[in-house]
């Protein structure tokens, strides 16, 4: 919502202040200034051009050549990318060497040869509202222009300040004038009033012309109307005009406009009709027929439900529809003669839903289904857009026509002074609360201790003590309340499970790894090129197609940023991620299985570093019994990788991944990958670390060799040694692995290390020549390796 | 000069011929051996009177003496040029980094998410954590926004195709972690939630879809609003420095009340705005089975991104999620 200086003084005139602490004060009342401009500065080189000719540029389709008169009777040229003026029209043109409220300096240049001496301005280029859409043409009403004059003398510009004002959704009544006056006038201490709206009353009675009726009271609360005729159609007065720009709103015709203009001012939305196209001039007000179809406005045919409100004529026929738009059939045009103007108070979650459902937001249904004024406002604003309608000219009936439905309770609520003050931590006394919320129109008294609160009718969504409180703390302010800080009873923490995924990062991070953080949106295709299950939870309303399914591994994204790094030449990646993925529901849950997992990515490194990586984590973190099944999973190299269990349970995946895949993401080298279901490795019990006492006995290395097939994994090996080695056998690590010569094709040598050590005496080297042998007895008796001599 | 006096000159020089240890080693059996002179002299001294002896016996011992110290300081001098010789053969350049070993990074939202997260924990507060898809309920309903309430619109909500339209979404805030922590644990309840939030912003310099809150909610007897002040300000100055100042200002939020946006002080004195925060609204708390006349609580809220975007001088926000590991290994 915009606001100006000038028009808020009309309903505060003591406003007095910079317009730095006055922003300052707007914004501690929850009236944050988004921008504030200085109007009527910096436009003193742009003056009025009278458009003497217009004639298309020799060298450029988009651009023509315009002859103004400035002043002097002579034409100057300039070259504009606009065309949607007419010679004998009177436009903005800043001069050479002028500078403009954006900063930008006329000078004379060359289009395309063609010689330009300035340029004529859109009303966004004076700072006057958004349009950016062609030249501002100035209204030729009151206060005629001529060519000179400068541009502030031709629109009547004052200096003023210009806010933007955020407006939050409970806060209808400040999408106005008048409610952000008010506010401001609370908190500066002064004066608030509503300026007396003068007109006269032509003695025919309203009632006469027009009759309504509200069928559905739970639909529109009040439906108030009255009539203006012998309403001259033209443009509304340069003051109107200005007022409407600077706040972002177009100037249509007079009648529009003053519509516009009170729904700024006063913050009720109203509509206006043609009386002749309302038969008998007879509105009411129902609920739509499933499918009924109204063409609004805009010209687009709307097909309504049943929960949508519809006014409708003397035929039943819907004619609009409630609270949202207006209907194409009553609209107003150039022969209009006599308005029927209507305001009513609309029931804000009907209004909602309508609008959500048709996507039709309008400047009256934000407001409307924010919940408007259903006071004295509703007379207030259909006296004030007579009083501007008979300054045009027109009559105005006597008397307005009214029905009434289901309005809000105006019963006083109860506030107890302790709750108010045990929410804010404020010690503040009866009176002082019941004067600030007077001052905001809230009406109180004090009761037995309590204060009786009676909710203004511009303030819907109060309805609480809750929302009493921040009423009182808005007008004391904020910053006056006192500062503590509360202390629980138990120490901060972060959870075993936190504690533990921090350990993962820094382990990873220790190895050289770099942590990713894709988005967790995939594209119809991703999962297949991954050589993935292609079964995906997808988005109902995606950015865009290539986000459209939420990933249910986190393979697709990294290869993705495997891929995005090597086309831009870095090649040494090692990266991780720790994120959700999401697979379909379970049994007969709503929310999709949801799981943390973690993804490492070792690029072009030997696969066995992914392992020894995933063994320092089971080590340190103490996954128990973690084991590598061959079982290949998907995606990944038939040959080369494995499943991960731990405790017995698949918990991921680990190996090279499928070369086949990395083509399809268009990876280059091979990439060495570990997938864990994280979330439930480290929620599942974790084994303990605990002391074993180092032998002060010496211990006696055995090194042996086997010569094993390519059927036989190493895992099954060393599960044999350290079986038949028993307690005696202190570690066992192969430290070599070789094939090739000497050893037989699908074929391999297998050395091991082992270390013997007793904790109690030094080993004989019978004892250990005993160990040896059963080591080796047991290898050649469960698999099919050999011992190599 | 005397003649042991002589014979000191003579190690010496021969000591300093010396060039290797064996060389060495032999001049020092020559003068110091069973056969050398001072050996000889010794056997000799019971030849000598008796008062004589003594004396004898001392100089010898002090020219033995120094001989000794001779061949010693010689041969500490070969053994440093020996290893002189080795450790200029094993010269290296140190300067020639093959840069073999990197440390790795970790991402700058978890680096901003663990130091928010250690800031609270430090003030008493635990972690909690929720799934990314929610259902109405808890994004909305339970939050005190009913399915008409204009306040849904500005959420922005990114859907899921699951259960009935607009019944499944993805988180639009971390505010639902509130929701699932209220239902489950009594109060006192001092958390705060990070994590991913979702909006249909498409991607540009300043917005993401994907992108991170965290979010803190106090339940607990007679909390006050000037409670909330003071927590923001706490953190605050725990988090940005101690001269950073903090405000609230009026504002709306469906889920608290009254409501509050959250400002910092920049250093020329301007503010900027960096969350919402408020008193938990009476209806949440009924809907989470809390009673409103028993307890009171605060909640505030917000977004990791820009703070990360501020902190670092990031004019790009879109590199957080594209991983160029360039970027990554900057931090």
């Amino acid at each position: 919502m915009k606001v100006l200086l000038s028009w808020l003084k009309e309903f505060a005139p003591d406003i007095d202040g910079d317009p730095i602490s006055l922003g300052e004060r707007l914004s501690q009342l929850g009236l944050a200034v988004e921008e504030m401009s200085i109007l009527g500065e910096g436009l003193g080189g742009v003056v009025v051009g009278r458009i003497l000719d217009l004639r298309p540029h020799p060298d450029a389709e988009r651009i023509q050549l315009v002859d103004v008169d400035l002043g002097d009777g002579s034409a100057t040229q300039i070259c504009c990318g606009a065309f949607n003026m007419a010679v004998g029209d009177c436009v903005p043109v800043a001069t050479v060497g002028s500078v403009l409220p954006d900063g930008m300096e006329i000078s004379q240049r060359k289009l395309r040869g063609q010689v330009s001496n300035g340029m004529c301005c859109s009303p966004a280029e004076l700072g006057l509202g958004e349009d950016h859409d062609g030249i501002m043409i100035l209204p030729m009403g009151d206060n005629t222009p001529t060519a000179g004059m400068p541009i502030t003398e031709a629109l009547g510009m004052q200096r003023d300040i210009l806010w933007d004002l955020e407006i939050n959704a409970n806060r209808p009544d400040a999408m106005s004038v008048a409610g952000v006056a008010r506010d401001l006038a609370a908190s500066l201490g002064i004066p608030f009033t509503y300026p007396d709206y003068d007109f006269r009353e032509n003695g025919v009675l309203s009632s006469s012309l027009a009759t309504v009726e509200i069928a559905d009271p739970t639909l529109c609360g009040r439906f108030v109307v009255r009539v203006a005729s012998g309403v001259t159609m033209g443009e509304s007065p340069s003051w109107i005009q200005n007022r409407l720009l600077n706040l972002g709103m177009r100037p249509i015709n007079n009648v529009v406009d003053i519509s516009n203009y009170v729904m700024l001012e006063l913050g009720q939305p109203n509509h206006t009709y043609d009386l002749a196209k309302v038969p008998e001039g007879h509105l009411s007000i129902r609920r739509a027929s499933e499918g009924e179809v109204i063409t609004t406005l805009d010209g687009e045919e709307r097909i309504l439900v049943s929960t949508d409100g519809v006014i409708a004529n003397l035929q039943g026929k819907g004619i609009g529809i409630a609270g949202v738009m207006g209907g194409f059939s009553t609209e107003i045009s150039e022969t209009t003669k006599d308005v029927l103007i209507e305001v009513a108070w609309w029931d804000p979650p009907s209004i909602s839903r309508t609008v959500k459902r048709l996507n039709l937001m309008s400047e009256a249904s934000m407001r409307f289904r924010r919940g408007a004024d259903y006071g004295d406002n509703l007379e207030r604003s259909l006296t004030r857009i007579a009083n501007l309608l008979s300054d045009g000219g027109a009559e105005i009936t006597s008397g307005m026509v009214e029905d009434t439905g289901d309005l809000p309770s105006r019963e006083a609520i109860k506030v107890r002074i302790d709750k108010i003050n045990g929410l804010l931590g404020t010690d503040l006394p009866a009176k002082n609360m019941k004067s600030y919320l007077g001052s905001i129109g809230f009406a109180a008294s004090v009761k037995k201790g309590d204060l009786a609160v009676t909710i203004p009718t511009w303030r819907w969504d109060t309805e609480t003590e809750t929302d009493i409180a921040e009423e009182v703390a808005r007008i004391f302010g904020y910053e006056n309340i006192n500062r503590t800080v509360p202390r629980g009873t138990s120490p901060g923490s972060l959870s075993q499970y936190q504690k533990n995924r921090r350990r993962v990062r820094e382990i990873l991070v220790g190895f050289g790894c770099d942590e990713t953080m894709p988005m967790p949106f995939l594209a119809p295709g991703d999962l297949r090129s991954a050589g993935l299950p292609e079964e995906a939870i997808s988005l109902t309303n995606p950015l865009v197609h290539e986000e459209s399914l939420l990933r249910t591994s986190l393979l697709p994204g990294q290869l993705k940023v495997i891929s995005y790094n090597q086309s831009h030449r870095v090649n040494d990646l090692r990266l991780f991620e720790i994120g959700h993925i999401f697979l379909p529901s379970l049994d007969d849950a709503i929310l999709p299985d949801e799981r943390e997992h973690l993804s490492v990515a070792l690029v072009n490194a030997h696969v066995s570093e992914v392992v020894d990586l995933l063994y320092a984590l089971g080590s340190e973190l103490a996954f128990p019994n973690l084991q590598l099944i061959p079982e290949a999973p998907a995606g990944m190299h038939p040959a080369r990788s494995s499943e991960v269990t731990v405790a017995g349970k698949i918990c991921g995946y680990i190996g090279e991944i499928d070369p086949r895949v990395l083509q399809s993401y268009e990876v280059d080298g091979r990439v060495a990958w570990l997938e864990l279901n994280l979330g439930k490795v480290l929620s599942g019990p974790l084994g303990r670390r605990s002391y074993r006492g180092i032998s002060k006995y010496p211990s006696s290395d055995v090194d042996l060799a086997f010569d094993v097939p390519s059927s036989v994994r190493s895992a099954t090996i060393i599960e044999c040694i350290r079986k038949a080695g028993s307690d005696l056998l202190l570690n066992v690590r192969l430290f070599d692995s070789y094939s090739g010569e000497s050893i037989e094709e699908g074929r391999r040598s297998l050395a091991y290390r082992l270390r013997f050590q007793a904790t109690d005496r030094t080993l004989t080297d019978d004892e250990v020549a005993v160990m040896r042998a059963s080591c080796i007895d047991l290898v050649e008796e469960k698999t099919d390796a050999r011992l190599r001599v | 000069m005397s003649d042991y006096q002589k014979l000191v000159e003579k190690a010496r020089s021969a000591a300093a011929l010396a060039q290797n240890t064996e060389e060495l080693s032999g001049a020092r059996t020559d003068f110091l051996g069973k056969k050398s002179v001072l050996s000889e002299a010794k056997k000799q001294l019971g030849l000598l009177p008796e008062g004589e002896r003594a004396a004898a016996g001392r100089d010898l011992n002090e020219i033995r003496k120094l001989i000794e110290e001779t061949f010693t300081d010689r041969e500490t001098a070969i053994q440093d040029e020996i290893w002189g010789l080795q450790f200029e053969a094993e010269r290296l350049d140190i300067s020639e980094r093959l840069e073999s070993l990197r440390r790795g990074h970790l991402h700058l939202i978890t680096q901003a998410r663990d130091h928010l997260e250690d800031v609270f924990v430090g003030m008493g507060f635990t972690v909690a954590e929720g799934p990314e898809v929610e259902t109405a309920w808890y994004n909305f309903e339970a939050l005190n926004i009913p399915d008409w309430h204009p306040a849904r619109g500005n959420f922005d909500t990114i859907f899921v195709d699951l259960g009935d339209p607009e019944e499944v979404m993805l988180r639009s805030h971390t505010s639902p972690v509130q929701v699932r922590t209220m239902e489950k644990h009594e109060p006192p309840i001092y958390i705060v939630a990070p994590g991913r939030t979702f909006r249909t912003d498409s991607a540009d310099a300043t917005h993401l879809p994907a992108f991170n809150q965290i979010e803190g909610l106090v339940v607990d007897n007679g909390i006050t609003m000037g409670d909330l002040a003071g927590t923001i300000d706490s953190f605050v100055q725990a988090f940005f420095g101690s001269e950073v100042k903090s405000r609230l200002r009026p504002s709306y939020f469906p889920f608290t009340e009254p409501s509050a946006e959250f400002d910092i002080s920049r250093p020329d004195g301007s503010w900027l705005e960096l969350g919402g925060c408020g008193m938990v609204h009476p209806n949440v708390l009924l809907n989470c089975g809390i009673d409103p006349e028993e307890w009171q609580g605060f909640a505030f809220g917000f977004g990791i991104d820009r703070l990360v975007a501020m902190r670092y001088g990031l004019d790009d926000i879109r590199e957080l999620v594209i991983n160029d590991a360039r970027f990554l290994r900057q931090f």
